[in-house]
């Protein structure tokens, strides 16, 4: 039997990616990095921003979001995401623009600790990505 | 009788009207293809959102504190209602059947006793309501700026629904828009938001998740986005009726345009061949009496 699932990556826009041939996926779940695999229990979840990997057959593939859902079901993966990039297609110039964006974001001082937090988030991975 | 003269001019007018709806009609159909392309691409996002939350609520444990975006306020003294238009006209009916709509739903909660606000997004809505409504409208939206819609701006409208609606401003909350059916056929729709409706939508799947964080936290988070969600759907459906009804709209006016001309025609060669009948009699008659 093939260790293989789907998943489906939406955004408000469109539907982002699909793809069925995948084996792992490791997702920036809110309690911390999850790695999905085949068969897994049906789960929802919350992502915050960070760097989604999704190991495949035909090559890996990297997703920098910002926020979204996950749910696992009957082995079909669904992502729903408002913010997300192709860690292929930001270049340096792209990279710079969105951590200025979440810096401004984390140095307000009239937010509430859950976006605070969600915002120094952003800055830290965008800071990886260098 | 009107002139050989007015005859002609009226002919050359209505032939330049009918070009510039049979450009409106070109143009309202390359856009209607892109915004039906858009409406069925977001559909799957709306769907899913729905999904997740159908299948959390089920989850919910504690029915009594679930959160009041998915439950309601317990009471429906205010409402408020989100009425979503163009912001151009020329297309047919379709901001009419939407303020149709919206009318007879004020007109209910009005004669229930209700307190009504409202917000138009759009300025054609505003223009038709603030008539009679004016004192009721509380916001009024547009984005005329935005070529397409986009999610940033819906989101703009839910961040304010949500606002007021955690302020206490209003119990019930409705989005009137028009749901792109096909080119011809725009079904107007009133759609309750807050709170969720979920009548007759039974989840028959009994399958358990798990949930992390807890199902609380996740629901409360994610029903604002909902509200997003469902504003930027009605966004996009409604930028695909308002193309489709302009396109059959300015058709019509095309065809319209056309027929005037013929008939205008018709009268322009017959006066024209009246008038040298005339003269010829009069020639005639003339050498005749000779």
């Amino acid at each position: 039997m093939s260790e293989e699932f789907k998943v489906e990556i939406v955004n408000p826009e469109k539907s982002f990616l699909v793809k069925d041939d995948v084996s792992e996926v490791v997702v920036p779940a809110f309690e911390g990095e999850m790695g999905i695999l085949k068969d897994h229990i049906s789960i929802i979840s919350f992502l915050k921003p960070g760097i989604i990997k999704i190991l495949s057959k035909s090559g890996d593939e990297n997703y920098y979001v910002e926020d979204g859902i996950v749910e696992f079901k009957n082995n079909n993966l669904s992502i729903l995401t408002s913010t997300i990039f192709n860690l292929a297609d930001i270049d340096k110039s792209k990279q710079q623009d969105l951590l200025k964006l979440a810096e401004e974001e984390a140095n307000k001082t009239d937010i509430n600790d859950q976006s605070k937090y969600l915002a120094d988030q952003k800055v830290e991975v965008l800071k990886t990505l260098n | 009788m009107a002139s050989l003269d007015d005859l002609k001019k009226r002919i050359a007018s209505v032939k330049s009207t009918q070009k510039i709806t049979k450009a409106m009609k070109m143009v309202a159909a390359a856009k209607l293809r892109r915004a039906q392309e858009s409406a069925e691409k977001g559909r799957p996002y709306s769907e899913k959102m729905n999904n997740v939350i159908l299948n959390l609520s089920n989850g919910i444990s504690d029915k009594e504190n679930a959160p009041k975006l998915l439950s309601g306020t317990g009471q429906e003294k205010t409402h408020l209602c989100v009425v979503m238009t163009s912001d151009r006209g020329l297309c047919g009916g379709f901001n009419s059947n939407i303020i149709k709509k919206a009318k007879s739903y004020f007109a209910k909660i009005l004669d229930e006793g209700k307190e009504l606000k409202i917000i138009t997004v759009g300025s054609k809505g505003n223009d038709q309501l603030k008539r009679v409504y004016g004192d009721k409208i509380i916001e009024n939206i547009s984005f005329k700026e935005s070529k397409n819609a986009n999610y940033f701006d819906a989101d703009k409208v839910g961040k304010m629904v949500i606002e007021k609606f955690e302020a206490g401003e209003f119990d019930v909350c409705t989005i009137f828009y028009n749901q792109f059916k096909n080119v011809i056929t725009q079904i107007p729709q009133a759609q309750q938001i807050i709170p969720l409706n979920n009548e007759g939508e039974e989840n028959s799947s009994e399958e358990s998740y798990e949930f992390e964080p807890d199902e609380d936290e996740i629901l409360s988070n994610l029903l604002p986005k909902n509200i997003s969600t469902q504003i930027f759907k009605a966004m996009l459906e409604n930028s695909a009726s308002e193309q489709g009804s302009r396109m059959s709209a300015m058709d019509n006016a095309t065809r319209n345009a056309g027929e005037m001309v013929d008939k205008l025609t018709i009268e322009y060669n017959r006066s024209r061949q009246a008038a040298i009948t005339k003269e010829l009699i009069e020639i005639i008659s003339g050498a005749e009496s000779l």
